[in-house]
Formats: structure tokens, sequence, C-alpha cells
């Protein structure tokens, strides 16, 4: 049910540009108004999550074991200097190549159970599917990002012309197809048959897992929609996004509605960003338990936010009990502590 | 904020990327480039509106048609005939491959792939 929801509920948001550009004409709200709020309110509020983020205490550092950590005998016991870190170098290779190679899916295990002479027995395997297809939508969706900056950019850097180039290079149709497309909605088909398919991520996927996956394949479905089939007049799509980054907005004629959809539904996106599990864009970052290297055993660590307590010496208690210790006649180190201060 | 300078360096990047189009525009003005059109001929092959959004798609068709089925006749929306050929139809009047093609296709940033084959018509550098 939580998947229909979501899919009822992308729906009615396509209806929402298909009437307000098509029937009601809002060329305006929904070509410029909306897109700049968006970008405004997923700008401000990333920041904010993360600046609470950052403002939130920092334990004790938790050395997630991966592997062999620094040991006594490195000769003996080789560490394991990427997936175990003991200084900052490491600690940004692990979190780069997390960041880049997703290794924490990589190491994702499946569990099964098998029917043998003695009973049922547990059995664990690897699952690289959802590594796999999770690289898959991640670098498409990268690479489509980049690609847009040839509407955003005059003239145009020469990495964009790159990517063009190698995304298009099988040189199927014109215009030419671009793997990523296909890759990305390749790859969010499988991320949503996986929560559809498997009756234990089933039970455990919310309305807000499903409505992301729903949302970005509208994103993806709906620029193809335009580029291979509705057949967009792209130099006025550029007049405007250009009118945008420029800010001298300005709604050129002869713009498909298609294209109001996706930049109404991108617009979505970008709005709900902050709000939602898409934070683990900038959560990645701040993994407690990839970011800090495991070296408890050798660093002394501070808790942050303890007060600022001095050491006292039992000299220091002594003078201030004295009188009380002599009445109660327990021995003190040094007699004149016996008699009360004198006031002042 | 703990490792705060490391988490506002972060930030700094993030908003600086978002907003590095923003940036890089700052005082500029953009227009549609124009396109310098043929003294001597005033309809295209099509509609002006089909020939801006898909002349992509016909010129691949053509390409299809004229050397993989022979076929060398292309009949238009209005009913009247033209040969399919990219030299002597469509650079019969489009004289130059840089003060035509190129505009857009610069600034669209895509170049597409008809001049692997053909030559373009004011000769090769």
């Amino acid at each position: 049910m939580n998947a229909l929801y979501s899919l009822v509920f992308v729906f009615i948001l396509v209806l929402i540009p298909l009437f307000g550009v098509g029937a009601a004409h809002l060329n305006t709200i929904f070509g410029i108004c909306l897109p700049m709020t968006a970008i405004g309110i997923f700008l401000v509020f990333s920041v904010v999550k993360i600046v609470r983020w950052g403002r939130s205490p920092v334990p004790f550092r938790i050395p997630t074991t991966a592997g062999q950590q620094l040991s006594y005998d490195p000769e003996l016991f080789k560490q394991n200097k990427w997936d175990n870190p003991s200084n900052g170098i490491q600690t940004v290779i692990r979190m780069v190549l997390e960041v880049c190679a997703f290794r924490t899916l990589f190491r994702n295990t499946s569990t099964s159970l098998h029917e043998t002479k003695n009973g049922p027995v547990v059995a664990f395997s690897s699952s690289k599917w959802l590594w796999g297809f999770a690289l898959l939508f991640h670098y498409s969706f990268l690479i489509i990002v980049l690609r847009h900056l040839r509407l955003f950019l005059e003239p145009i850097p020469f990495f964009v012309h790159g990517l063009e180039f190698i995304d298009g290079i099988l040189q199927i149709g014109a215009p030419v197809m671009y793997m990523s497309d296909v890759l990305i909605v390749v790859g969010l088909l499988f991320l949503l048959a996986r929560r559809l398919a498997d009756a234990k991520v089933r039970y455990i996927s919310l309305v807000t897992d499903y409505f992301p996956l729903f949302l970005i394949l509208s994103v993806a479905l709906s620029g193809i929609w335009m580029r291979y089939y509705a057949k967009v007049d792209v130099m006025a799509i550029k007049e405007l996004t250009m009118g945008l980054v420029t800010m001298h907005p300005h709604i050129p004629a002869g713009i498909d509605v298609s294209f109001y959809i996706h930049v109404f539904l991108v617009s979505i996106l970008l709005m709900y960003f902050p709000f939602s599990k898409l934070m683990h864009m900038p959560g990645v970052f701040m993994s407690p338990t990839r970011n800090m290297p495991n070296d408890n055993r050798f660093h002394h660590h501070e808790n942050p936010w303890n007060p600022d307590i001095k050491p006292l010496s039992y000299e220091a208690y002594e003078k201030d009990f004295g009188p009380a210790m002599a009445e109660a006649g327990l021995p003190l180190d040094n007699p004149d502590n016996a008699k009360a201060p004198e006031e002042a | 904020m703990h490792y705060g300078g490391k988490i506002i360096i972060g930030i700094v990047i993030f908003v600086g990327l978002l907003l590095s189009p923003f940036v890089f525009n700052v005082g500029k003005a953009y227009k549609q480039p124009e396109l310098k059109l043929p003294a001597n001929e005033k309809k295209c092959v099509e509609s002006l509106e089909f020939m801006r959004t898909k002349h992509m798609q016909l010129l691949n068709e053509w390409r299809d048609w004229a050397l993989r089925d022979g076929k060398r006749v292309y009949v238009n929306h209005e009913g009247k005939e033209f040969e399919i050929s990219l030299q002597n139809t469509c650079m019969k009047c489009h004289k130059s491959k840089a003060d035509f093609c190129d505009k857009c296709h610069n600034d669209a940033g895509v170049s597409p792939y008809c001049w692997d084959c053909h030559i373009q018509p004011e000769g090769l550098k």
C-alpha cells in the first residue's frame, strides 16, 4: 500500500503542471518562481540541517572494526589500513572509498535457511546486487546532473562536452541516446523491485522510501520523454535556464509542456530533499563510524562536553575539611588544618 | 560545534558548487544565437517549428531511407517533393556549417556526427 500511495501521489504531482501550464498558462510560476524557490529551500534547509548535525555532541570514537586494527606487533598482525585506520590520511582513504565506491553496501550479505539432515541451518552469503545497482543509479544521476550544466553555463566547460560525447558514444538515434538515461532507469527499477519483491524489505519500507524512488523515476522519465519523444526546443529552454542563472528571468515562447512537468518534478525533489532520507548525501560525510580513526588506544580522549573540573590534591582536600575531620577523630597529615580558617 | 572547521569547509564547497552557475554568470545576459538564414528561400522542408525541434529526427530518417532503403524522395506535410540528400537539398540553401548548424549546436553543447562522413559545405580547413 505504501508503494501505491507514493505512486498515486507522484501521478497527482505530474497533473499539477500539466494543467497549470497546459490549461491555465501559469508559465511564469512553473518556469521561474517555483524553480528559484526550490533552489532556495534546498540550499537553506540543507545547510541548517548540516549545522544542526554538526552541533550535536561527538561521542567517544566508535571503532567499527571491519579489519585488524594497528596492533602491538604490526609484523605479526598486519593492520588493515583502509578498514581500520589509525591516522587521518587512512581515514580520508576510508571515507573516499565509502563515498565513491559504497564499500558498506559491498559487504551486504543475504541470510537463508537450508534444510539438512539435522534440521535447518542458517547460511550467510555475499549479496552484491544492491551495491551494483546503487552504484549504477548514483553515478548515472551524477553524470546526468553534470550534463545539465550545458543549460546553465555559456561557454560550456570542456568536461560537459566530454561527458556528452562518452555518454552518447553508442550513437543510437538522433538525438543520440545517452547511456546514463537508460542506466538510471534500470538502477531505479531494481531499487524499487528490491523493496517490492523481498518480503523482509517490503515489511520495513515506508512511504518515505517509495516516494523518493517514484519521484526520481518520474524526473528521469519526464526528461527522457522530453528529449526522445516530445522533442522540445532546446535553444528556447537554454534561454529560460540562462535567464534563471543570470538573474534576468524570462519565459521564451514555444516551450513544450513536458519541460514544465520535468522542471516541476525537479523542483519538488529539491524542496523535499532537505527533509527526507535523501539527506544521506551530506550525511554520509558525517557517519561517526566511518569518519574517525581508530586511535583510542594511543590518544587520550577528552569528552568534549565535560565541565572543566580542576584536579584536587589531598593537601587541598584536608585544608577544606580539616576541622570536620579533626572533630570526627580522623588523622590529619598537617595538624594546622584542624583549626577552622580564621574568619575574615 | 565539534570538528566545526571541517564541517564549515564542507558546507562552503557544497554551497559553492551549487551556486557556481550563478557566480559564473554574474552580469552576463544570454540571447539565443541568430542564424544566417538563406537569402533566396523562405520555406524549409518542413515548418519552422518542426525544423527547430525535430530536424535531427528528420535527418536521421533521411539517412536511413537514402542509404539503407534506397528511397530518395521525401514528401513533406504540404505534399511537396524533395530529394533526400544532406549535401544537395539541405546545404543548397544553408551554405555554411559554421554560420548555421554550429550556432545552436555549440550553445546546446551537442556535436552531431553528420560530419564524420559528410564534408561541410565551406570545405575542410
